[in-house]
C-alpha cells in the first residue's frame, strides 16, 4: 500500500516554479529520504504534503486522503518533528506529552496509559517532572520522536532529525526509527546531511524543483557511479548549476 | 579614529534601513505632538453658555461679549430666570451659566463689591473646572483693562490670573512631556535594543575579538542615538513653536544644555539595561516597564504629581523625566535662568553619573 | 633557527556555568600552520573552548596561550592577531556584502585592498552579489562572506566555530578547499565541527565529548586505532537484523551504519559463520564483509570505554 502518491505536483510563486511536476510514491513502513540543497524545493514540497500549502497543480494523496479536499483528515494521520522545534523547553517531560496528546485528541485514560508506557520505553520515568530544557539533546530528540508518533500516525515527517548529536545517540535514534517503521509507520526524512540519508530505504534528491534522482542508496550509487550520497549530491548539484 | 567612525556609520546604516526604527524615530514624535496638540487636549472649545443679565448695562454687555468672543464659549442666549437656566442644564443644552447682578456698572465704577456667579455643569468635573477657570481669567482680564483705562482710584482687587499659561493651553504642558517621552524612547529603549541585537546576532563576539577597545564599541553605538535625540528634540520644539505657538521664554542655550544632559542620562540607562540582558525582546520589555511607563505616568506629564498618593509622590522623585519636565516648563514657560533650575539640574546630573558608573561597572570586555 | 612559540597551547582548562560543567581539564598544543579539527557533538564544549581561546570567556582553571600571548592577561594582543568566525555567521544582515567587508576591515585598522590577495579567491565568488544585503544570501554565501570578514586583517591564526553547520554539501566541500589554500599561505586554523566525516580533512583532530578530549591524533591514526575486528553486515530486514546480530555470541557491539550495520566482534570471525547464523534466523539477501573502521566507529568505541 502506498502512503504517499504524488503525481505531477507543482507549486508556483508568481513566475518562480518552486516545485516542478514531481511524481513519486512512498510505501507503508518505508523510510524515505527527501534530500536537496537549500532552495531546491524540498520545504515547499513537504508543506504541500502536510497540507500547509495548496499546490498550483498536480495530484497527491497522503495516508489515503486527497491533499486538496481532506487537509484536516491528513493532519490527524501524520506526525511531525523538527530538529529546531518540537518540544516546549519550559514544560516538563510529562506536561509536553500531555499537551501533544491533547492536541491530537487522545482520550484522558488512553493518554495516561500511553504516557507511562512511553516514559518506561525511553527510561525517562525519573525525569518525568523535569523541564525538557534541562535534558541532554539526545534525550530530547528521542522524546520528541516518541511524542510525534504517540497518536499512531500513518506517516511521520522528520526534518533534519539527528543533526549535531553524538554518534551513539544518533544510532539509538535511528534504531527507534527502524522500530517505528517495523511497526508499519512510514517515515519521511528531509535533510541535507548526506550521511543521514544513507540510513534511508529509498532516497529522492531534488534540484531546481525537480526530482533529479530516486532509488535505494545502492541503486543510486550504481546509477551515478559514486561511492556515497555525498558524492551523488555533489554531482547533481554541479550538474544543475551549469544547466 | 577610523574604527570609531565606521562603527557610528554602520549604526546609521542599521537605523536608516529599518523602516520600523525610522517610524519610531520620526513618525512617533510627529504623531504624538500633533495628537496631543489637536486631539487629546483637555482644552475645551465652544462650550455653550447662557447668561442671566440683571444689569443689562454697558459693562455687563461688554463682559459677555468678551467671553463669547473667545473660542471657548458659544453664547446660547439670555435666560430670564434661574429656573430657566437649571432647565437648560438638565436638558444638556449648556455647560455654563453666568449670573450678573443688577447695577453692575454702577457698583463697578464706585468700587462696590459685586459678585458675578458662574454656574457650571459638573457631571464632568474636569471640564467644569476648566470652564470656570477660563471664564474667571477672561473676566479678570477685562476688569483689569477697564480699571487701567479708567485710571481708577486705589482699589483692592483679587489677582486670579493664571500665570505663565494664562489661558491654560494644554499644548504648553504637552510639548515638554512629549519631548521627555520621545527622548527617553530614542535614547534609552532604542539604544538598549541596538546593543542587545549585536549580542543576539553574535556580532558582539566578533566586535569584542577585534582590536577595537570595548568602551569604543559602546560609544560608537550610542553616538548615533545621541544625534537622533538632538534631532528629535529640535523637531518637537520647532513643531511646538511653529504649529502651536508655544513660547520659549528662557535661554535657548540653557534649553539645549539641559536637553543634552537628559539625553545622556537616558543613554546611560539604555546601556545599563543592555548590560543586563541578552535578547532584544527582554531589553524592550525592560525599557517599557522600567522606563517608559514611569516616564509617562509618574513624571507629571499627564497626571499632576501633587494629586498623587504620597508613596507615588516619593517614587516620582527617582524618575529622571520628572526633573526634566520641571526644568523644561521652567525654561520654556517661566523663562527663568539657571539659578532657578540648578537644583533639578544637579539631581539629573547625579542620576546621569550614577547610571554611567553602574553601566561601566557592569560592562564586560568578555562574554560572561 | 627562530624559536616561535606554538600557535596555540592550553593546559588543563576547566569551565563551568553554574551547575553545568562545559570543560573538564582539556590540554593541547598546536603548531604553526596546522589545520586542526575539534570534533564532537553539540554540547560537548566546542564553543566554550573557542570562546576561551578567543578571550571571550575566562577559564575557571588552567592556562592558555595564543601565539605566545596569555588569554587572560594579554587579551588585547590576541584580539589584534586572531581571526574569529562564531557559530552563527555573525554578519550584519542589513548591510550589503561590500559594506560588511569594509566594516570589518576598518574595524581591524586595515583596508580591503591591502589584503585583497588573501581573500581574492573567495571574494570573487561573492563579487556578483556585492550590493546584496547579507541577510538575503544563501547559507553557503553567508559562510564565505563571514570567512572573508574574519580574514580581512590577515590574522596569523583563524578560529572557526562550526563553519559548515547548516550548509549544503557543495558549499561544505568548497569551504574545505578554501581552508586548505589558507593553510598553504601559512595561516594556522583551529576549526570545530559536529561532522565526523570532516575529520579526515584536518591534519590533526581532537575528539571531544562531555568536556573531555577522548583522543587527539591524526585522523588516519585515530581510525586505525580501532581495537576490534569490524564487519559491515546487511540484510533485507534491518530492524530484525540488528536484534539478531546482537544476540549472536561473538558480537561485541552492533550499530546501524548507513544502510548497513557495523558489527564489532571480540575476536576475528569467519563471515560465513555469521551468514549461516542469520540464514538460520530466516534473513534474506545477507552480506557480511570486513570493513575499515571510520573516525565515527572510533568515536563510539571511545565513548563506551
Amino acid at each position: 500500500m502506498d502512503v504517499i502518491t504524488a503525481d505531477k505536483l507543482t507549486k508556483r510563486f508568481g513566475d518562480f516554479v518552486a516545485v516542478d511536476q514531481i511524481s513519486f510514491s512512498v510505501k507503508q513502513g518505508e523510510i524515505f529520504g527527501f534530500l536537496g540543497a537549500n532552495g531546491a524545493g524540498k520545504t515547499t514540497a513537504m508543506r504541500m504534503l502536510t497540507g500547509l500549502s495548496r499546490p498550483t497543480s498536480g495530484q497527491a494523496q497522503v495516508a489515503g486522503f486527497d491533499i486538496y479536499r481532506d487537509v484536516e483528515k491528513i493532519k490527524r494521520r501524520i506526525g511531525y518533528m523538527s530538529q529546531k522545534f518540537s518540544l516546549y523547553e519550559d514544560l516538563t517531560v510529562s506536561e509536553n506529552i500531555e499537551f501533544y496528546g491533547g492536541v491530537y485528541g487522545i482520550k484522558a485514560r488512553d493518554l495516561r496509559l500511553k504516557t507511562s508506557q512511553l516514559l518506561s520505553e525511553l527510561g525517562l520515568q525519573e525525569v518525568a517532572r523535569t523541564l525538557v530544557g534541562s535534558l541532554p539533546l539526545g534525550w530530547k530528540q528521542k522524546l520528541a520522536f516518541s511524542v510525534a508518533i504517540m497518536h499512531d500516525p500513518a506517516l511521520v515527517f522528520l526534518d533534519e532529525p539527528t543533526g549535531g548529536v553524538d554518534p551513539i545517540t544518533r544510532r539509538q535514534f535511528w534504531e527507534m526509527i527502524y522500530q517505528a517503521a517495523d511497526r508499519g509507520v512510514t517515515i519521511f526524512v528531509t535533510t541535507h546531511y548526506m550521511d543521514e540519508a544513507e540510513y534511508c530505504d529509498r532516497i529522492s534528491m531534488m534540484a531546481n524543483g525537480r526530482i533529479a534522482a530516486l532509488g535505494t542508496p545502492q541503486e543510486l550509487r550504481e546509477q551515478f557511479q559514486a561511492p556515497d550520497m555525498n558524492a551523488i549530491f555533489l554531482k547533481i548539484a554541479r550538474g544543475s548549476q551549469t544547466a | 579614529m577610523r574604527q570609531l567612525r565606521i562603527v557610528i556609520l554602520k549604526e546609521f546604516y542599521h537605523i536608516l534601513r529599518d523602516s520600523r526604527t525610522l517610524l519610531i524615530l520620526f513618525g512617533l514624535p510627529l504623531v504624538q505632538i500633533l495628537l496631543f496638540g489637536f486631539a487629546i487636549t483637555n482644552e475645551i472649545k465652544g462650550a455653550k453658555m447662557a447668561v442671566v443679565d440683571a444689569s443689562g448695562d454697558d459693562i455687563s454687555r461688554e463682559m459677555v461679549q468678551r467671553l463669547t468672543a473667545s473660542d471657548y464659549f458659544i453664547y446660547q442666549g439670555r435666560a430670564g430666570s434661574r429656573e430657566e437656566v437649571l432647565h437648560l442644564f438638565r436638558e444638556g443644552k449648556i455647560k455654563m451659566a453666568l449670573f450678573i447682578p443688577p447695577n453692575l456698572q454702577r457698583d463697578f465704577y464706585h468700587g462696590e463689591a459685586t459678585e458675578i456667579q458662574l454656574l457650571a455643569d459638573a457631571t464632568d468635573p474636569n471640564t467644569a473646572t476648566t470652564l470656570v477657570n477660563y471664564a474667571t481669567a477672561i473676566i479678570n482680564d477685562y476688569q483689569l483693562e477697564k480699571l487701567d483705562a479708567q485710571d481708577a482710584p486705589f482699589q483692592i482687587k483679587t489677582e486670579l490670573t493664571m500665570r505663565y499659561n494664562p489661558l491654560l493651553k494644554s499644548v504648553y504642558l504637552f510639548v515638554p512631556g512629549v519631548m521627555t517621552v520621545i527622548l527617553m524612547l530614542v535614547s534609552a529603549m532604542m539604544t538598549s535594543i541596538a546593543l542587545t541585537r549585536e549580542k543576539e546576532l553574535g556580532t558582539m563576539e566578533v566586535l569584542l575579538v577585534s582590536p577595537l577597545q570595548p568602551p569604543f564599541i559602546i560609544i560608537g553605538k550610542v553616538i548615533p542615538y545621541f544625534i537622533l535625540g538632538m534631532v528629535n528634540a529640535t523637531l518637537i520644539v520647532t513643531l511646538g513653536v511653529l504649529v502651536f505657538g508655544m513660547p520659549v521664554q528662557g535661554s535657548w542655550l540653557l534649553l539645549g544644555a539641559e536637553t543634552i544632559l537628559f539625553i545622556l542620562t537616558s543613554l546611560a540607562l539604555g546601556i545599563l539595561i543592555s548590560t543586563r540582558t541578552d535578547s532584544q525582546q527582554v531589553a524592550m520589555m525592560m525599557s517599557l516597564m522600567a522606563l517608559m511607563l514611569p516616564t509617562i505616568i509618574l513624571s507629571g506629564f499627564i497626571f499632576p504629581i501633587e494629586s498623587m498618593p504620597r508613596p507615588l509622590q516619593l517614587l516620582s522623585n527617582i524618575i529622571p523625566a520628572k526633573w526634566f519636565i520641571i526644568i523644561l516648563r521652567n525654561i520654556m514657560l517661566k523663562g527663568v535662568g539657571f539659578d532657578f533650575v540648578w537644583r533639578e539640574t544637579l539631581i539629573l546630573f547625579g542620576m546621569f553619573s550614577f547610571f554611567t558608573l553602574l553601566s561601566i561597572r557592569n560592562f564586560k570586555t568578555r562574554l560572561a | 633557527m627562530t624559536t616561535h612559540p606554538p600557535a596555540l597551547v592550553f593546559d588543563n582548562i576547566h569551565k563551568s556555568f553554574g551547575p553545568v560543567t562545559a570543560l573538564e581539564g582539556v590540554s593541547l598544543e598546536i603548531g604553526r600552520g596546522e589545520l586542526f579539527g575539534l570534533i564532537g557533538p553539540d554540547g560537548a564544549g566546542k564553543t566554550t573552548l573557542m570562546r576561551i581561546l578567543t578571550t571571550l570567556l575566562l577559564p575557571d582553571q588552567g592556562a592558555a596561550q595564543v601565539l605566545g600571548y596569555d588569554v587572560i592577561k594579554q587579551w588585547r594582543n590576541i584580539r589584534r592577531e586572531v581571526g574569529y568566525m562564531p557559530g552563527r555567521f555573525s554578519l550584519y544582515q542589513d548591510l550589503s556584502v561590500a559594506e560588511n567587508l569594509h566594516f570589518f576591515a576598518t574595524l581591524f585598522g586595515t583596508t580591503v585592498a591591502e589584503n585583497y590577495d588573501l581573500i581574492r579567491d573567495i571574494y570573487e565568488q561573492l563579487e556578483p552579489f556585492r550590493k546584496r544585503r547579507a541577510g538575503k544570501l544563501s547559507g553557503g554565501m553567508k559562510q564565505k562572506l563571514a570567512l572573508c570578514c574574519a580574514l580581512v586583517h590577515r590574522p596569523q591564526i583563524l578560529f572557526l566555530d562550526e563553519p559548515t553547520t547548516g550548509v549544503d554539501p557543495v558549499s561544505r566541500q568548497e569551504f574545505w578547499q578554501i581552508l586548505n589554500r589558507l593553510q598553504d599561505q601559512g595561516i594556522t586554523i583551529f576549526v570545530s565541527t559536529p561532522y565526523m566525516d570532516e575529520a579526515s580533512l584536518c591534519d590533526r583532530v581532537a575528539l571531544i565529548q562531555d568536556g573531555h578530549f577522548l583522543a587527539v591524533d591524526k585522523p588516519g591514526a585515530l581510525a586505525a586505532s580501532y581495537e576490534h575486528p569490524l564487519y559491515a553486515v546487511k540484510a533485507r530486514d534491518r530492524f530484525r537484523l540488528l536484534q539478531d546480530v546482537r544476540q549472536w555470541p561473538p558480537t561485541y557491539q552492533a550499530f546501524p551504519f548507513g544502510e548497513q550495520l557495523h558489527l564489532s566482534t571480540r575476536t576475528e570471525i569467519d563471515p560465513q559463520q555469521l551468514v549461516g547464523y542469520l540464514t538460520q534466523q530466516g534473513h534474506q539477501e545477507i552480506t557480511v564483509t570486513p570493513t575499515a573502521p571510520t573516525i565515527e566507529d572510533r568515536f563510539m568505541e571511545l565513548m563506551t570505554h
